[in-house]
C-alpha cells in the first residue's frame, strides 16, 4: 500500500510534484500514467524517500518509507535503467544490496533465475544490453520479497519476449497481493496490465480511476461523414447544436454524435453522402484528452503525427 | 528472513563485497602496493650508487625515508580510490539503489569509510614494511641502512600507512561532498598538494607555522622519522591535526549526504 498525501515538490522555481494525493492499494496493478516530464519518477523518488517533498508525506505499508526496519523488505524499485556499475557483476551488484539487510546468497541466486539473467550473472554488468540492465534493474526491486513493487518505465528496452514477460510477472506479483506501481508514458501498455491508473500531467492529479472506465470513457463515439457539400451539412449540424470539425482530407467529424442522428439530417436537406461512419475514439486518444492541457512540450500537431 | 533489518555491520560487509568487485578498484590498490615497494627499493639502489659524501649529508641523510618514497606517490592511487568509492555511485546511478536498501543513508558512509580503510592498511602496512625492509637491505651495501628499532622509525613506517589511509578518507568525503569525479579528485589534490605552494607565498614565519598544520604538514610530521620542531608538528601532533581533519571532513559529507536529494 502506497499512501501520497498532499504531496508537493519544488526545484527552484519549478514545481514537479504539485498537492498529489493518492492511494495505490494491493493485490491489483496500478498504473501511473502521464506524459514525460509529468513528475512520475519524481513522485516515485519521494515515495522511496530518495528526495526529501517541499510539502506532504508518503507511507508505504503505513510509514514513511525511510522508517522501516528492513526497508528491502517493505518496498523494491526500478528507478532508471542502468543503475550498476558497469564493472561489476550483476551477481555482486545484488550481492551487495542485499548484505545491506542480511538476504542470503539464495536469494540473490534465486531472482537472478526469475529475471533470465542466470547466464550472464558473473559477467561485467557494463556489457549487458538495454534489456539485459532492465532485467537487472528488476531482479534489485525483487531481492527482498518485497510487500509493494515500484518500477518505473520497466519495459523500456524489452523486446517483445521481454514485454510479454513482464505483464506476466506484474499480474504474478499482484495476485500474490503485493501493491505493485508501475509508470509509463505509454496507456495501451498498462491498459494491458493494469486494472487502475493514475494520471499525471505536469505534477498534478488529472485522473485516478479503473482502468475499465478510462476505457469505457474512451469509448465515447463520434460520426465521420463525407458529404457531396460538406459546408452545407456542416452549416445543418451545427443549427443542431454539433460540434462539428473538418479532417484534412475534406470529411466531417461530429463528436459524441451517433450515425442515426447524422443520416437523417443529410437525407431531409438532400444532401448526398459519400461515408457515414462510426468512430471510436481510441485509448490513445482518451490520454491525449486528459492530458492535453498537462503537456509540457508539445509538438506542433501535425497529421498522423505520434509522439 | 524474519530477521532481515538493517546493521551497520552488514552495511560494511556490503560495502567491502563493493570494493573488492570492481576490477579497476583492485588494480589501484594493488598499483599502491606496488608503488610502494618498487619505488621504495629502485630509490634506496639510486642512493647506493651516490651515497652522501661529506659528515653534514651523512647525517642528514634518512634512510627511513628513502626506502618509503614510494608512499608518496602511493597517495595519487590512493586518493583517487577514496573519491571514486563515493563519486561512481553517483555517475552510475548505484547510489539510488544503495540509498533505497539504507534509506537511513549515514551507515552506508561509515560502510564505505570502514571498507576503505580496513582495505588500504591491510594492503599498504605490509606494502610500507617490505619497502623499508628492502629499501634497508640494498642501502646496507653502502652501509647506510638503520633498524625498525631506532628511534621513531618504526612509527614512520606505520605512519605511511596510516597517512593512506587518511588520504583516502578524505578523497571519500571530498568525493561525498562534490559528487564529482573530476571536482573531488580535483579538491584532494588541491588541498593537498596546491596549498601548500599558495601557503609558500605568505611571509617566510607565517608560512612555516601555517604549513605545518595543513594536512600535508600534519602528514609531514608522521611519516618522518625526525620532524623539525622548528617547521613541523611532533608526530602525535600531526597524527591529531590529521585526524581532525578527516573528522571534520567526513562530518561535513555525513551532513550532505543525509540532507541532499539522491
Amino acid at each position: 500500500m502506497i499512501e501520497v498525501r498532499g504531496l508537493t515538490k519544488r526545484y527552484g522555481g519549478t514545481l514537479a510534484v504539485d498537492d498529489l494525493s493518492f492511494t495505490v492499494r494491493p493485490g491489483i496493478v496500478t498504473g501511473f500514467l502521464g506524459p514525460n516530464g509529468a513528475g512520475k519518477s519524481t513522485t516515485m523518488r519521494l515515495i522511496l524517500g530518495l528526495d526529501a517533498p517541499t510539502s506532504g508525506t508518503a507511507l508505504v505499508n503505513g510509514r514513511p518509507y525511510a522508517q522501516h526496519t528492513a526497508p528491502l523488505r517493505e518496498a523494491g524499485a526500478l528507478l532508471e535503467a542502468r543503475s550498476f556499475h558497469p564493472g561489476r557483476s550483476a551477481y555482486h551488484h545484488l550481492l551487495a544490496l542485499a548484505q545491506t539487510c542480511g538476504i542470503g546468497r539464495d536469494r540473490v541466486e534465486a531472482v537472478i533465475e526469475a529475471v533470465g539473467l542466470a547466464g550472464v550473472a558473473r559477467k561485467r554488468a557494463g556489457a549487458f544490453s538495454l534489456g539485459m540492465g532492465q532485467r537487472l534493474g528488476i531482479a534489485t526491486a525483487l531481492l527482498g520479497d518485497p510487500r509493494t513493487v515500484i518500477l518505473d518505465e520497466p519495459v523500456n528496452g524489452l523486446d517483445t519476449e521481454g514485454i510479454r514477460w513482464m505483464r506476466g510477472l506484474l499480474a504474478d506479483l499482484a495476485a500474490q497481493g503485493r501493491t505493485v506501481f508501475v509508470s509509463s508514458h505509454l496507456l495501451s501498455e498498462l491498459a494491458m496490465t493494469a486494472q487502475h491508473v493514475i494520471v499525471i500531467g505536469r505534477g498534478r492529479l488529472i485522473a485516478d480511476l479503473p482502468v475499465a472506465d478510462l476505457i469505457a470513457g474512451a469509448g465515447s463515439t463520434g460520426v465521420r461523414v463525407r458529404s457531396t457539400e460538406p459546408d452545407a451539412l456542416a452549416t445543418l449540424l451545427r443549427q443542431r447544436g454539433a460540434q462539428v470539425t473538418r479532417a484534412s482530407d475534406g470529411a466531417l467529424e461530429i463528436r459524441g454524435w451517433t450515425t442515426d442522428q447524422v443520416g437523417p439530417v443529410a437525407a431531409a436537406a438532400g444532401l448526398t453522402l459519400l461515408e457515414l461512419s462510426a468512430r471510436q475514439a481510441s485509448l490513445e486518444d482518451a490520454f491525449l484528452d486528459l492530458t492535453r492541457d498537462a503537456v509540457d512540450f508539445r509538438a506542433p500537431a501535425t497529421s498522423g503525427g505520434n509522439r | 528472513m524474519t530477521t532481515m533489518r538493517v546493521r551497520q555491520r552488514s552495511v560494511i560487509h556490503a560495502e567491502w563485497t563493493k570494493v573488492r568487485s570492481v576490477p579497476s578498484t583492485l588494480w589501484s590498490l594493488l598499483a599502491a602496493a606496488a608503488l610502494i615497494v618498487g619505488l621504495g627499493g629502485l630509490y634506496a639502489a639510486v642512493r647506493v650508487t651516490r651515497p652522501p659524501k661529506t659528515p653534514e649529508a651523512l647525517a642528514a641523510f634518512d634512510p627511513t625515508a628513502v626506502s618509503l618514497t614510494g608512499a608518496q606517490l602511493a597517495v595519487f592511487a590512493i586518493g583517487i580510490l577514496g573519491v571514486l568509492v563515493v563519486t561512481a555511485e553517483f555517475a552510475t546511478g548505484t547510489i539510488r539503489s544503495t540509498l533505497a536498501a539504507v534509506p537511513r543513508r549515514l551507515p552506508v558512509l561509515w560502510g564505505k569509510a570502514v571498507a576503505l580503510s580496513a582495505t588500504t592498511l591491510v594492503l599498504c602496512l605490509p606494502a610500507a614494511l617490505v619497502a623499508f625492509l628492502v629499501g634497508q637491505s640494498v642501502l646496507s651495501a653502502e652501509h647506510l641502512n638503520t633498524t625498525l628499532g631506532a628511534p621513531g622509525v618504526g612509527r614512520a613506517v606505520v605512519g605511511s600507512a596510516a597517512y593512506l589511509v587518511a588520504v583516502g578518507l578524505l578523497g571519500l568525503a571530498f568525493g561525498a561532498l562534490l559528487r564529482s569525479t573530476a571536482a573531488g579528485i580535483g579538491a584532494l589534490f588541491g588541498v593537498l598538494f596546491a596549498l601548500p605552494i599558495l601557503v609558500g607565498f605568505l611571509p617566510e614565519h607565517a608560512a612555516d607555522s601555517v604549513a605545518k598544520f595543513l594536512p600535508s604538514g600534519a602528514g609531514a610530521a608522521l611519516t618522518s622519522v625526525r620532524p623539525d620542531a622548528a617547521t613541523e608538528l611532533s608526530p602525535l601532533g600531526g597524527l591529531i591535526v590529521l585526524t581532525l581533519y578527516v573528522a571534520v571532513a567526513l562530518a561535513l559529507a555525513a551532513w550532505r549526504l543525509r540532507h541532499r536529494d539522491a
